[in-house]
């Protein structure tokens, strides 16, 4: 239904006038042992071959994280205590989600357009849990959502985009330094009068590098093989930091 | 300095860890306890993962005890045979406890279930050492009577007698068997090595001297934290190496900085401090239980069981 919508919509679009043609700083981050963050410099171009039509033109662009389920729980009290009561799952969250746009959102694109490309923040998560779905399960999104903005790993940042002489674009998003791996999907819409009349999409992988992916490999497919390795260098410091204590006693 | 952590996957400061592995080691070191019991939350508040906190942590303490356990061996201050038998119960007793925490796992309570037994055994065993520590205190201050040098319970009408040379002991060797069963369940369900338990069951129901006390229960933590490790690893891949080695270059200094500290304190003295950690780490998490959190919500990655 939600792919239909979207088919009509990106046949709806008026004859190839304006396009955008993008790139980006980097296509690959690679989490090292001192990785601290990492920023995305996007930057686009619009080409036409007439001269821009009439109409406010604005710009969004949205970098999403590699999709997955989690749980929300909320709290209750119960005989005096606050515990765990109820949960919701919510089926496809991204991990990481920034927007940055050339203005506020509600009035640089159309609901409907909205809507049908998941843009806004309250458009990325799907897959609420229905079977198990009560009467204020959006509650528990809404708290996902507020969660992850407080932590940085949802964003929204209107005005971030920079559109000189309605030709170049220019956005710089900030990636946090607790990213997790996968690829991440870079997508850079031309809107005119809150129409969506272009969208360019672009990838950007993230990976572990380095001793970060040697010891997460080994962790998963050599269980035992890492567990004793973790517990031979436990024992090892374990001896030399007492060994070296006694020498320098004497 | 930030240091990303390959399987908790977040971005931390190395010197908290190194500082956080030094405190602890300190801890370790003066009173026997492994320190499962405040790392695992203090890596929690600067957030780590709760899985990755518990595994990591107990592969943290393995460390220290093993640094402990060799300078309380130098000064001849562990009972190697009391500490197997210990050790025995022990294993048995971590056995049941792991599967009883996978069931409730299962169920969707083990959170609570972790909480209140934090509150309740540490409270009730830092209550109890405290009480004694200052009676102790009490009657070092104040000239009596000397105290007879055997009491003699029920414990010493039990079969299987063992002499425990190093503890001065010739007892039962089913009291201590069911002491380390005890501890080895309860460390399985709390995610600890059990030494805040096990020192004051040692003092207090097998009537071993102090001076042994924590070198033996050091001891006997690095076994049961060597299996709680390796368990974590290999049924949940939860054990940070990375987060390991920055906690243990802070902890294994640490712990031979508190075995010094330790060997300068009075027993009585020591007994009172450690009472008082205990029962500190006991009313926090009571009151985060009884008070309302400023937020309701938490997320946590995966589906519902």
């Amino acid at each position: 239904m939600i792919r239909l919508a979207l088919a009509l919509l990106l046949l709806a679009l008026p004859v190839r006038a304006e396009q955008v043609v993008a790139g980006l700083s980097q296509n690959r981050v690679a989490i090292t042992a001192n990785f601290d963050g990492s920023e995305i410099v996007v930057f686009a171009a619009v080409a036409r071959d007439a001269p821009p039509p009439k109409g406010k033109l604005d710009v969004i662009v949205t970098i999403e994280g590699p999709l997955a389920p989690v749980t929300v729980w909320r709290k209750a009290r119960r005989m005096g205590i606050w515990v765990n009561t109820e949960a919701v799952e919510i089926g496809s969250a991204p991990s990481f989600y920034a927007i940055a746009t050339t203005g506020p959102l509600p009035e640089i694109v159309e609901d409907s357009y909205n809507k049908a490309y998941r843009i806004g923040i309250g458009q990325v998560l799907q897959g609420l849990d229905v079977q198990r779905r009560m009467p204020d399960a959006d509650q528990f999104a809404q708290a996902l959502v507020r969660l992850r903005r407080a932590s940085g790993d949802y964003q929204v940042d209107a005005g971030a985009v920079r559109l000189d002489q309605q030709t170049l674009i220019r956005a710089d998003v900030q990636l946090p330094a607790n990213l997790t791996e996968g690829r991440f999907r870079a997508r850079i819409f031309l809107l005119r009068e809150g129409r969506v009349i272009a969208l360019e999409e672009t990838a950007i992988y993230v990976q572990k590098e380095g001793i970060e992916r040697f010891l997460h490999r080994l962790a998963l497919d050599q269980p035992a093989l890492y567990g004793l390795l973790s517990l031979g260098l436990a024992v090892l410091a374990g001896w030399l930091a007492s060994a070296a204590f006694q020498w320098f006693r004497r | 300095m930030q240091l990303y952590l390959p399987i908790a996957e977040v971005s931390v400061n190395a010197f908290t860890l190194l500082g956080l592995g030094g405190l602890v080691g300190i801890l370790s070191g003066m009173f026997g306890v492994g320190g499962g019991f405040l790392i695992t939350p203090l890596l929690m508040f600067i957030g780590v993962p709760p899985g990755v906190a518990v595994a990591t942590g107990a592969n943290q303490v393995v460390a220290s005890s093993v640094s402990g356990v060799l300078a309380h061996l130098r000064r001849r201050t562990v009972d190697l045979r009391m500490g197997l038998v210990l050790l025995a119960g022990g294993m048995a007793g971590s056995s049941v406890g792991i599967w009883v925490f996978s069931i409730l796992r299962r169920m969707g309570q083990v959170e609570l279930l972790v909480q209140l037994s934090y509150v309740i055994f540490l409270g009730l065993i830092g209550l109890m050492m405290a009480q004694e520590a200052i009676r102790a205190l009490r009657r070092a201050a104040r000239p009596g009577p000397p105290r007879r040098a055997h009491q003699h319970y029920l414990v010493h009408r039990l079969p299987l007698k063992m002499k425990f040379r190093a503890s001065g002991l010739y007892i039962s060797a089913i009291p201590p068997l069911a002491v380390g069963a005890v501890v080895g369940f309860l460390a399985a369900i709390m995610g600890v090595g059990g030494g805040f338990i096990m020192v004051p069951a040692m003092i207090y129901l097998l009537g071993m001297p102090t001076k042994v006390v924590i070198g033996t229960s050091l001891f006997q933590i690095i076994f049961v934290s060597c299996f709680t490790t390796l368990m974590h690893a290999i049924t949940a891949y939860s054990v940070d190496i990375m987060l390991a080695v920055m906690l243990i270059l802070g902890g294994v200094i640490g712990a031979q900085i508190g075995t010094q500290i330790g060997l300068k304190l009075k027993a009585e003295r020591l007994r009172l401090f450690l009472a008082l950690l205990v029962l500190s780490v006991s009313v926090k998490i009571f009151f985060d239980l009884v008070l309302e959190p400023s937020e309701l919500y938490t997320v946590v990655p995966g589906r519902l069981p």
